[in-house]
């Protein structure tokens, strides 16, 4: 799946800090069918984020929410928010790094 | 049994339209609740003082709602004043609540809650052991404590307690988002997981609606259910709307943790009652033991930052070699003119937006090579002065690198500015995520009433 279908099937994608230490992403479908696929497709898994972030995957908090439709991902921020390494004081783009690993074959 | 609350808006000083809290006015609210706070916009707020938002915004909020609420009657609780709760945040909101009070003819018993914690205790309390690290929160030292500002989150018993004191308008010190709408219901004896599930679905205002925006939400909450509302018609919600604001900046969407325990909405239904409405059943609340999060900033030092562009793909292409370079130079150049000064108490960082600046070390390695290059250089250090200092050599260096391809000197930096630096003060940092265990959930927080 590319970033491009996921895109088609969600409403939302973001990354926004869980407090300042952990990063949480949110994938909301626009509807059942939608995410019952990204669901059952394994797309979005604890594996991906734990490649892409550099994480033992039990690092990785990762939830399917049926009545939200939505897949959640929650990790240690890569740097903890507001340290002089941290380029993104409210974590909201760093979700952009699972769009393009999609289109990359980094899963 | 049936407990109206009205949540304004999302944040004090957010904003929200005037007609939407008239009409919730008319459905008669047992309270209005309203945050003022967060963390989410970094540490500057809890390590400074200086709230997020303008006085000019939270007057204009503050005094909409202390008119509500001498109509109405009922209880204001205003929660984490001044952004990050700490007591001199309190202070700030509470000079507004006087102004407006003596401008417009109202009169209230008001109370303060402080949260400030003594930063000499908490370290005593880590040394016997007990601060316990929230998830992912780094190992902090009695040295990282003692720097600290440190602010307690409080629950609603310190909130109740007041009330039960004759407060009308309550202005707390760092809260729990939602025990700012979980306190009055408690008190008149409502269920515990309808109550805190119903706290957190209007805790960010109108977040949760489509369009999301700063508005206010209406809650009715009733024994077996709760029913939750916009206060205007422009503004929608759905049960996936409702549902899925569970999601917002929690780590876990089903699990919320409280300071007397755990909400559970993995059993909760939401289901349509018109375009406006949603009725949410299910969620339970499981009792723990009493813990307490406390929340610390500390002092990094002074920056002074320089931003600039790179066009000439010559120059884009060397970046590689020539920052490296650069940050020798820096070094050589800050022991010949500042020779007592650790460099170790020195950053001097670059970030080039355009080519992995937003992700960092996690950037996909094949990153197409950009057109243009943002430069954003940011040096620190321990006075102002000094980070002044470093900053007109290094804006003056960074400005001609040698490129190995011309012969002569270019200027490798497009500066927009004259001078090219800009003193942003001082720079903070999150110590600590933690909790204790106070020895009730009231002593950890002191409070004063009175009249206005």
């Amino acid at each position: 799946m590319s970033s491009a279908q996921l895109l088609d099937l969600c409403s939302l994608v973001r990354s926004k800090n869980a407090g300042p230490f952990e990063l949480t992403f949110d994938f909301v479908c626009h509807d059942e069918a939608g995410y019952r696929e990204l669901r059952d497709s394994e797309l979005l898994t604890p594996a991906l984020f734990a490649n892409l972030f550099a994480l033992n995957e039990n690092q990785v908090g990762f939830h399917a929410h049926d009545a939200a439709l939505a897949i959640k991902v929650t990790i240690p921020r890569p740097v903890v928010q507001g340290s002089l390494d941290d380029a993104d004081c409210y974590g909201g783009q760093q979700y952009a790094l699972v769009l393009d690993a999609l289109d990359r074959g980094r899963s | 049994m049936e407990i109206r609350i009205l949540a304004p808006t999302g944040a004090l000083g957010a904003g929200f339209s005037r007609a939407g809290l008239a009409a919730a006015v008319e459905l008669a609210p047992h309270v209005i609740a309203c945050d003022a706070g967060s963390t989410d916009s970094g540490p500057a707020a809890l390590g400074s003082g200086t709230p997020k938002l303008s006085d000019a915004a939270v007057r204009r909020d503050f005094e909409a709602l202390l008119l509500a609420r001498d109509h109405l009657d009922v209880p204001l609780i205003i929660g984490s004043c001044g952004t990050a709760g700490r007591d001199d945040g309190v202070d700030r909101v509470a000079g507004l609540a006087r102004e407006i009070a003596a401008a417009r003819g109202l009169r209230f018993r008001l109370a303060r809650i402080y949260s400030d914690q003594d930063s000499a205790r908490i370290a005593a309390v880590h040394r016997a052991g007990g601060l316990s690290p929230l998830a992912a929160a780094p190992a902090v030292s009695e040295e990282d404590i003692l720097d600290s500002h440190i602010v307690a989150m409080m629950g609603v018993e310190p909130i109740q307690a007041a009330l039960a004191d004759g407060a009308q308008v309550v202005l707390a010190g760092r809260a729990s988002d939602t025990a700012l709408f979980a306190a009055v219901p408690h008190s008149l004896g409502a269920d515990p997981g309808l109550t805190w599930h119903a706290a957190k679905t209007v805790e960010c205002g109108a977040a949760c609606a489509i369009p999301p925006g700063a508005d206010g939400l209406f809650v009715h909450l009733r024994d077996d259910h709760f029913t939750v509302s916009t206060t205007t018609d422009e503004r929608r919600l759905t049960p996936h709307s409702v549902a899925a604001h569970t999601l917002y900046e929690n780590a876990d969407p089903f699990l919320v943790t409280e300071p007397g325990g755990v909400l559970d909405t993995r059993d909760a239904r939401y289901e349509a009652v018109s375009d406006t409405s949603v009725r949410v059943s299910g969620a339970r609340f499981r009792p723990a033991d009493y813990t307490v999060k406390l929340e610390g900033a500390a002092l990094t030092g002074y920056q002074t930052i320089i931003v600039g562009g790179i066009r000439d793909r010559v120059v884009i292409e060397a970046l590689p070699e020539l920052i490296p370079l650069a940050d020798k130079y820096f070094a050589a150049r800050l022991a010949d003119l500042f020779p007592a000064v650790d460099p170790a108490a020195v950053d001097i960082s670059f970030r080039t937006y355009g080519t992995g600046a937003v992700l960092g070390v996690h950037e996909l390695p094949d990153l197409a090579p950009p057109p243009e290059v943002g430069v954003l250089i940011t040096v620190t250090a321990p006075a102002q002065r000094l980070a002044h200092d470093i900053a007109t050599f290094v804006a003056h260096a960074a400005s001609h690198l040698p490129i190995p391809r011309y012969e002569g000197l270019v200027s490798t930096i497009a500066y927009p500015h004259s001078p090219p630096e800009t003193d942003r003060g001082p720079a903070y940092r999150f110590t600590l995520n933690h909790t204790i265990a106070p020895a009730t959930p009231t002593e950890p927080f002191r409070t004063h009433l009175e009249n206005v």
